[in-house]
């Protein structure tokens, strides 16, 4: 077979330098290679970021603390929610589509490599320029280092008078400068799953993964943009004395507000589509059957995806709108909760009646299940004006949002992890370490999340850096604290697992899992032309029909 | 199952997908509406918020001669990719050159209109709302015509010396879907800047 051949002349290869690898690194235009920088700098953002929420829970562990300064803590909650929003979330999904959309459309690359490159690298600068306001933050005022004005960065805390220095500047120019990289990679995601999936794959018989990216980046050229929008908005206020956001010269601080949030609400189907997407092709896999109502999961994306546009100022209930604006703000919100809900009964019809493998990445999938459902149902809580009147801005928002991110989020992630990690290296996690890390981490984000509510509930506002005894949080804090040390653990196996496998482990062959879509077909790690000729397709599981004459799809 | 090998497409198959850079093109003009779509807000939402003057009665005036000039630069990268298409290359040179010609005469227009609102009327990005609302809205227009007139010299370079062939025509229809999508940015922003807002 021809890539068995490929194998072979791999390992008969010379040794390179060091130096030869590192150059073919950086001046790579692969779709794989690409992926994988994109998956490898998230994932030190990950720890990264993980190490400020650390910092952030520390500091709360018992009422009147003092490991961290009022300043530190504020930088700490900035850099957090920037860091893993634009530098963990959004490069690891821009990864996996950049690794796996290729392949699952039988194509050799993305639809522009070099645009390829260009996105990775821009967006890459992004992070240390964010970074680089630690060391450069400072300006000639010495005031502040690191951006402490909130994720969101509301005016006027953003004016020049009141963020003096260019720790704001860092935070406004990292951003602007990753969000190039972002309309860069969806623009290529489109034209790759419009313009070069492989004969016979229509887009009815497209496997949902594919699907799924489409959908994101659609969002990401509509939402990303406003952001893009508002930034320049800023830095001109910040450098040239415009007045958009300022309240002295009849400039509005809410108008900032809608502008963010613009982009802040579609950013959260950005990152969730993905996981839908990993979800849809592990489930089926690991359940032995195929997808259940594949129409209408493409459907319900759609819908998602639109309605996901709709929605964004029900971040804003607190700050005071009209009642036809609450109403309609209420109603939408809650409306996405129908596509939503189609999806989770799809996946739940998937497994039903299925023979269900409990591998890691299925683990991490039925996980997300349950705890996406409890994220929508206190998301549809807080869609109810007059309760986020009550809730808005407390603890309760905290882990409402965690929940989605890293209960849904993150652990779709951690199963497309271990789904995929076979292929991308070419051998096997550690399955006992995978066992740990899932444990670990379930328990960790269970006391964190579950037990964060609470404190919300007793009225703990988010963003304190401590608070007085007596007032019943106390506990609370203690719990969610510890449980960060779980997750944190539960991390540290994960990256020791990847890292330790991907030399050491068993070699995992083409198709481990025995599955169904096209990447599985060609070598793992599949060679740089991804198919040495190039795939034809007749259904939605081109690899069952191969395996299955007789009883093709 | 160690390796699976695949069927080849048949000959006789059709199997026609769009052209990338079309869908390229149509991607990177999505994401531009949107930005474009919230300085127009921006500029609507602030009309006559300005707490002092001037106002925009009091120092626009409609800049029709730049406008048409603009609006006819897109008939005439038309009639370009049209002759390239046909490989004529010649008449491709000559219509591609009136298309920079009259980009250049807008953006020459446009720094007049603007030395004329800073050095004669006073009015900065910072004078109040309604300058820093025209300057942004308006310099993201001229900004989007700079960068499409330093393609079209490129192109133009190219083509004198005789680099451009007539099987280009796809790229430089492509670029022109960028020109066609900056001029009907003009008719938004000319109507909400000097209809609308004055």
């Amino acid at each position: 077979m021809a890539s068995e051949s490929i194998a072979i002349g791999r390992l008969d290869a010379p040794a390179r330098q060091i130096g030869e690898i590192l150059h073919d690194w950086v001046t790579t235009v692969d779709h794989k290679k690409l992926g994988l920088l994109y998956i490898m700098y998230a994932i030190l953002f990950l720890v990264i970021g993980g190490i400020e929420a650390t910092i952030m829970r520390i500091q709360l562990i018992v009422p009147h603390n003092n490991f961290v300064s009022p300043q530190v803590f504020n930088e700490m909650f900035t850099m957090h929610g920037t860091t893993m929003i634009f530098f963990v979330a959004m490069p690891i999904v821009f990864g996996f589509g950049n690794y796996f959309v290729p392949l699952m459309i039988g194509a050799r690359d993305m639809a522009f490599p070099r645009l390829n490159a260009f996105s990775f690298w821009i967006s890459a600068f992004g992070g240390l320029l964010l970074y680089f306001s630690f060391v450069g933050g400072n300006g000639l005022y010495g005031a502040g280092n690191a951006p402490d004005v909130g994720w969101f960065a509301y005016a006027p805390l953003t004016a020049k008078a009141f963020s003096l220095g260019h720790s704001t500047d860092f935070w406004t120019l990292g951003l602007l400068v990753s969000g190039i990289g972002s309309i860069g990679t969806a623009t290529n995601l489109i034209a790759t799953v419009l313009c070069l999936r492989c004969p016979g794959m229509t887009l009815g018989k497209m496997p949902l993964f594919a699907w799924m990216n489409l959908v994101m980046a659609g969002l990401v050229l509509l939402a990303v943009s406003p952001l893009t929008a508002a930034q320049v908005m800023l830095s001109l206020d910040r450098y040239l004395g415009a007045h958009f956001f300022d309240t002295q010269a009849g400039g509005s601080a809410v108008l900032w507000m809608h502008f963010f949030w613009i982009f802040g609400h579609p950013e959260v189907y950005v990152l969730v589509i993905p996981a839908f997407a990993f979800v849809s092709e592990i489930i089926p896999v690991f359940s032995r059957k195929p997808i259940f109502g594949y129409p209408i999961m493409v459907g319900a994306t759609v819908s998602i995806g639109f309605l996901s546009f709709l929605v964004w100022a029900h971040h804003m209930f607190t700050v005071g709108m009209n009642s036809y604006a609450n109403s309609f703000f209420a109603i939408s919100t809650m409306l996405v909760g129908v596509p939503t809900g189609i999806k989770i009964f799809n996946w739940i019809a998937t497994m039903w009646g299925g023979k269900i493998r409990f591998g890691t990445p299925m683990l991490f999938c039925i996980a997300f299940l349950l705890q996406f459902l409890i994220a929508g149902l206190t998301g549809i809580m807080l869609s109810v004006a007059p309760f986020d009147w009550q809730l808005g801005n407390s603890y309760f928002v905290v882990a409402h949002f965690h929940y989605v991110i890293v209960g849904g989020i993150l652990f779709g992630l951690f199963g497309a992890f271990y789904y995929w990690f076979p292929k991308m290296s070419g051998r096997m996690y550690n399955d006992a370490l995978s066992k740990w890390h899932f444990w670990l981490f379930l328990i960790g984000f269970h006391l964190t999340f579950d037990f964060m509510h609470i404190p919300g509930l007793l009225g703990m506002p988010r963003r304190i850096y401590t608070y007085e005894p007596g007032r019943g949080w106390d506990v609370w804090n203690l719990i969610v604290t510890i449980g960060v040390f779980f997750q944190g653990a539960g991390i540290l196996i994960f990256v020791g697992n990847l890292l330790w496998s991907s030399l050491k482990g068993k070699f995992a062959g083409n198709d481990p899992w025995d599955a169904w879509t096209l990447e599985w077909s060609t070598a793992s790690p599949p060679p740089e032309y991804n198919f040495a000729t190039l795939p034809t397709v007749n259904s939605r599981r081109p690899l069952w029909d191969i395996k299955h004459p007789e009883d093709p799809d | 199952m160690s390796s699976t090998s695949l069927p080849s497409p048949s000959a006789e198959m059709q199997w026609v997908l769009p052209s990338r850079g079309r869908v390229g093109m149509f991607c990177l003009i999505a994401a531009e509406t949107a930005i474009f779509t919230i300085f127009v807000i921006a500029y609507i939402f602030y009309l006559g918020k300005s707490v002092s003057g001037p106002t925009p009665k009091d120092v626009l005036e409609l800049p029709i001669f730049a406008s048409i000039c603009l609006l006819s630069s897109s008939l005439t990268i038309h009639m370009a990719v049209k002759s390239l298409r046909n490989a004529k290359v010649g008449a491709f040179g000559l219509w591609w050159l009136l298309t920079l010609v009259l980009g250049g005469i807008f953006l020459g227009e446009t720094g007049r209109e603007w030395y004329h609102l800073i050095y004669d009327k006073g009015l900065t990005i910072s004078t109040n709302l309604f300058g820093t609302t025209y300057y942004s809205l308006v310099g993201l227009h001229a900004f989007h015509v700079t960068v499409g007139l330093l393609m079209i010299s490129v192109a133009m370079l190219l083509t004198v010396f005789g680099k451009v062939k007539p099987e280009h025509h796809e790229r430089a229809d492509v670029f022109s879907l960028y020109w066609h999508f900056v001029d009907s940015i003009w008719i938004v922003v000319f109507t909400v800047v000097y209809i609308i807002g004055r």
